[in-house]
């Protein structure tokens, strides 16, 4: 009785704009993420003599050897990862938002170009400046007579994520940084706090939505990684077992999809863990007009030490940027700590060749990212905001498109539109760029959505209630409160997600069936197959590297110059 | 017989018909799209683009680049909607999962003076399904600077491989990932025999720097220095060669000269145009394309070779090259997948056990020669024997019922296969782990003695 009771309150209270945009969100996962992934993982609950349902293939998981060591060892990985990443994030973050810092905002652009080094090409760069017969090795031997493994199994791993994945640290933690109201820091300094207490007790923790934020991505996003391990040749860990099974001819062996819903549950799970992490707090201020934390001058002593460290952490941060550029200039490079000359000749193939691919990429990679913080916010305020039944899940499976390997998204795309004729003009659905489109965000939305979701943590909905007692709609109230306030989770979410569809190739490759239609990711592949392809390979990353470098660069500035005008900043 | 004869005639005739009347001919000229799936390289696929498109203005050619595995699965998916004219890609494998899907359909090729056979593999598909455009051995792919610099002898065998002083040098890419890298560890299989070849595998694995998951990450990792020495097929040495990279390459006595080969995809919608790129391809226009230098593949038409380089092999005319082993098709087909995990599990997820046991090896060995001792050697050659064991034989490998555990295909719920890919696997691995083990402490014993 009381049960019902309550589900009549709670569909009473539920009003029809908001259960639309969930309709319509579900019916848009629904059918671009959950159809065609279980068309592809039904197969791990399938007798494959038989084809009834079982579960034997799971007990086959935990009993194999080599599945249990990879199963540890993808776990330890991402761990290690999280604590690397989070000793390259926090000094760029803090000393950024927190000093007068010449060139922050350039220094936190910088900070993000490591997402977007291309695939293949980025490993390449690496190993020719830190992998064995790296250039640092070949000097360091050659003077000193030792060399440091950099590159070595796990550890090599771990170094290569904690570099590419450290930015979503970074922009979700600066995110939460500048919203946290000055406020607090002025009255617990008020109260005689200072110095680095005043970070750890009150700043850090006023930052942590960010900072869960970033690093449970960071988790995630080693945990089901696939191409890094893959070029670094580690085998044992669990993406790439998945990936080896699935993508070989002849295995059709069901252990590949378990590895997949192995991967997606333990994703969830990690989710679910910084969700419990989170609960019961409350990070949102009211106060909105301080715009951020105080910045305070450094003294020359700290300025010196304060650079240093930027700097440190920028050229390690950018190695692999530089070795791609010094590759796209060179014309032979091997066993040598610097190419043997430079030439101009890769840039001119590139531009003769591979304009079609840059302006494909921008197209996709722009639409799928206004897509994701479309559907990231509207879940966002869903989840935080109403009380729609059922309305976690909607998060939950948007962030499990994280731990579905971009193959059997690719695959199961094929298996559910290849046979859907397009109206009028007949040929398969699957062909049409906009699919492409649709895989790309939704392979992206977990970022969007974790950014938006913090972002809309630390908005205080008391602001949002005063805009309705002053008689603003509810849809009023979100286009000119709301979002406003957002707006820094909003960029940092569209940016994470434009880069990183940028450069996404795993359900690329498998759903491009035309080159004229191609982006860049698919592009560098097919130069990165030959020996005389890898200069021009390297120019066209330079060229990947360049755009969403400046994309980002221009969006920080667009929604830097609309915060101004509504005069937010001082 | 009688009915192809019959076809043959009725082609014949029909071509006569389309000959005279010249008019009605130029209206079959191929135009329109042909669509391409191949994993070979750009500069490969753009070469060829460029010249067929010069010989026939009419048709826009558009190359899909992936890779084999991905090629053959995206055919398999898209099946029922084909929009693919041609698959062209190296492996003879992968055009035989394709045949056996029922997915290409045959095409006898317009061009004369194509020999049956290039070493001892037949050229063309006896079905005429696919048909081979260009020959590739595999051999050995090493790095001038690298060997220098860490004064490494030059290899000739796969047997100079097992090498101590190749120890941590050598790379291969895994077999389950790259068809023709199967087919060099098949060669070595058939040509030495399944104990002795799995040996002489299994002791170069214990020199491996890496197993690669693509076939370029081999020569990729050989040109820039990574590591010294490569397994590869000759096209990818032949071709860094002439992109300016410091690297060699030598065909060893046990190699097999296969052919690259060119198919035309059932229900292909250009149909014509995709016969038109495969009698081009055979052309002497075609072949001459493959003496590029950033190509460098062996042409199957022997007259081209009047136009190749100075040294460029040729397996027409060097006896030695690729005839050595009988490369039995149907034999390397019973066993494709149970070999491919045989080597994942003993090998390419063992890797670090297998390089302990073998340095071990290596170290007792480097000591007993400098100090005989009848003991430790005996020891030895225990350690070494459990290194090259095999948990199945080469009867069992073809057997139908072991195979069954590896393939899709089930005719009917009674094809009951006895034991899932899983449990085999983990039985193997766990043989695998014990084995070397077992054999690091026998050579470590060895190694105590000899001191």
């Amino acid at each position: 009785m009381t049960s019902l009771a309550l589900t009549r309150d709670r569909i009473a209270r539920v009003r029809p704009g908001p259960a639309l945009a969930a309709l319509l969100i579900a019916a848009f996962l629904l059918l671009f993420l959950v159809v065609p992934v279980v068309q592809v993982i039904f197969v791990a609950f399938q007798d494959k003599t038989t084809g009834a349902f079982t579960l034997v293939n799971f007990a086959d998981f935990f009993q194999n050897d080599l599945f249990m060591r990879s199963f540890w060892n993808s776990f330890y990985v991402s761990a290690m990862s999280v604590v690397v990443a989070s000793l390259l994030a926090l000094p760029l973050a803090y000393l950024t938002t927190r000093f007068e810092f010449r060139g922050a905002v350039l220094i936190q652009s910088l900070g993000i170009i490591p997402l977007i080094m291309p695939p293949f090409i980025g490993a390449v760069a690496m190993q020719l400046l830190f992998g064995r017969n790296g250039s640092v090795n070949l000097l360091l031997r050659d003077h000193f007579g030792f060399s440091i493994p950099f590159m070595e199994g796990l550890n090599g791993v771990i170094f290569v994520q904690s570099i590419h994945y450290f930015p979503f640290i970074l922009i979700n933690l600066s995110a939460s940084l500048r919203n946290i109201d000055r406020a607090m820091e002025e009255s617990a300094q008020n109260l005689g706090c200072h110095g680095f207490r005043l970070f750890r007790r009150i700043v850090f923790p006023l930052a942590m939505p960010g900072y869960v934020a970033g690093a449970s991505l960071v988790f995630i996003k080693v945990f089901d990684d696939l191409g890094t391990p893959l070029l670094l040749n580690v085998n044992d860990m669990l993406a790439p077992q998945a990936y080896l099974r699935i993508s070989s001819i002849g295995i059709a062996d069901p252990m590949g999809y378990v590895i997949s819903v192995v991967l997606i549950a333990c994703s969830l799970l990690a989710l679910w863990v910084s969700a419990l992490a989170m609960r019961g707090k409350d990070y949102a201020t009211v106060q909105r007009g301080g715009g951020g934390l105080a910045k305070r001058r450094l003294k020359p002593l700290e300025m010196v030490a304060a650079y240093g460290i930027v700097l440190l952490i920028l050229v390690l941060v950018l190695a692999p940027h530089v070795g791609l550029g010094l590759l796209s200039f060179a014309t032979i490079w091997s066993f040598s700590p610097v190419p043997d000359a430079f030439t101009l000749k890769h840039y001119q193939t590139v531009f003769t060749e591979s304009g079609q691919y840059i302006t494909n990429t921008l197209l996709y990679a722009s639409l799928a990212a206004l897509l994701d913080v479309v559907i990231g916010t509207a879940i966002a305020y869903l989840v935080l905001r109403t009380k729609l039944p059922g309305r976690q899940w909607l998060d939950y499976i948007a962030m499990a498109a994280l731990a579905v390997p971009g193959v059997v998204l690719g695959i199961g795309y094929l298996r559910s539109f290849y046979d859907v004729p397009m109206p009028f003009t007949g040929q398969p659905l699957s062909n049409f760029w906009l699919i492409l489109v649709f895989a790309l965000a939704i392979r992206r939305l977990p970022y969007a959505l974790r950014a938006c979701t913090a972002a809309l943590q630390q908005v205080s909905s008391s602001l949002e209630e005063a805009a309705e007692n002053l008689g603003a709609t509810k849809l009023r109230t979100v286009g000119r409160i709301v979002v406003p306030l957002m707006s820094g989770g909003i960029l940092a979410g569209f940016v994470t997600s434009f880069a990183t569809a940028a450069v996404e190739l795993s359900a690329t490759i498998m759903l491009v069936h035309s080159q004229s239609d191609a982006p860049l990711a698919y592009g560098l592949y097919v130069y990165m197959q030959s020996a005389a392809g890898r200069g021009p390979g390297a120019a066209l990353g330079i060229f990947a590297v360049i755009i969403v470098g400046l994309g980002t660069y221009l969006s920080h500035v667009v929604i830097e110059r609309g915060r101004r005008e509504r005069g937010q900043d001082h | 017989m009688l009915r192809t004869t019959r076809t043959l005639r009725n082609a014949a005739a029909a071509l006569a018909v389309l000959l005279l009347s010249g008019a009605a001919a130029f209206a079959e000229d191929p135009s329109g799209k042909l669509v391409i799936v191949t994993s070979f390289p750009k500069d490969m696929t753009t070469a060829f683009q460029q010249a067929y498109q010069k010989a026939n203005p009419k048709v826009t050619v558009e190359i899909l680049n992936r890779n084999t595995n991905a090629g053959v699965k995206y055919l398999q998916e898209t099946a029922s909607n084909n929009g693919v004219d041609l698959f062209w890609a190296s492996a003879p494998d992968a055009f035989e999962v394709l045949k056996g899907a029922g997915l290409l359909q045959p095409y006898k090729p317009k061009v004369e003076g194509i020999p049956e056979k290039v070493g001892a593999y037949p050229v063309n598909d006896p079905e005429g399904m696919y048909a081979g455009f260009a020959a590739s051995g595999y051999g050995i792919m090493w790095n001038s600077r690298y060997m220098k610099a860490n004064d490494l002898p030059v290899p000739k065998e796969w047997a100079d491989l097992t090498k101590a002083v190749y120890y941590d040098h050598v790379a291969i890419s895994a077999p389950s990932r790259s068809g023709t890298t199967h087919l060099t560890i098949e060669t070595i299989l058939q040509g030495e025999g399944w104990e002795k070849g799995w040996r002489t595998n299994k002791e170069m694995a214990g020199n491996y720097r890496t197993i690669t998951e693509r076939s370029f990450g081999v020569p990729d990792g050989v040109n820039s220095g990574a590591f010294g020495v490569g397994i590869v097929i000759d096209f990818f040495a032949l071709s860094s060669q002439a992109s300016g990279f410091p690297v060699e390459f030598v065909y060893p006595t046990v190699t097999t000269i296969v052919p690259a080969n060119v198919g035309v995809v059932k229900n292909a919608p250009n149909k014509a145009a995709a016969e038109g790129f495969v009698d081009f391809l055979l052309s002497p226009k075609g072949q001459e394309v493959l003496l590029e230098p950033a190509i460098r593949r062996l042409p199957v038409n022997p007259v081209t070779y009047e136009k190749a380089p100075a040294g460029y092999p040729n397996p027409f005319k060097d006896t030695s090259l690729g005839s050595q082993v009988n490369f039995d098709v149907n034999v390397s087909q019973a066993r494709y997948n149970v070999v491919d995990a045989l080597f994942d599990q003993l090998v390419t997820f063992q890797l670090d056990d297998l390089k302990a046991a073998t340095q071990a090896i290596h170290k007792a060995e480097a000591a007993l020669a400098k100090k005989p001792n009848d003991k430790a050697k005996a020891l030895l050659a225990e350690a070494r024997d459990l290194v090259a064991a095999m948990p199945v034989t080469a009867e069992q490998a073809a057997d139908p019922q072991l195979a069954g555990a590896f393939t899709v295909e089930r005719k009917s719920a009674k094809d009951a296969v006895p034991e899932r890919q899983a449990q085999v696997e983990q039985k193997w691995a766990a043989f695998a782990k014990e084995n070397y083990a077992s054999a690091r402490k026998k050579a470590d014993e060895a190694l105590a003695l000899a001191r």
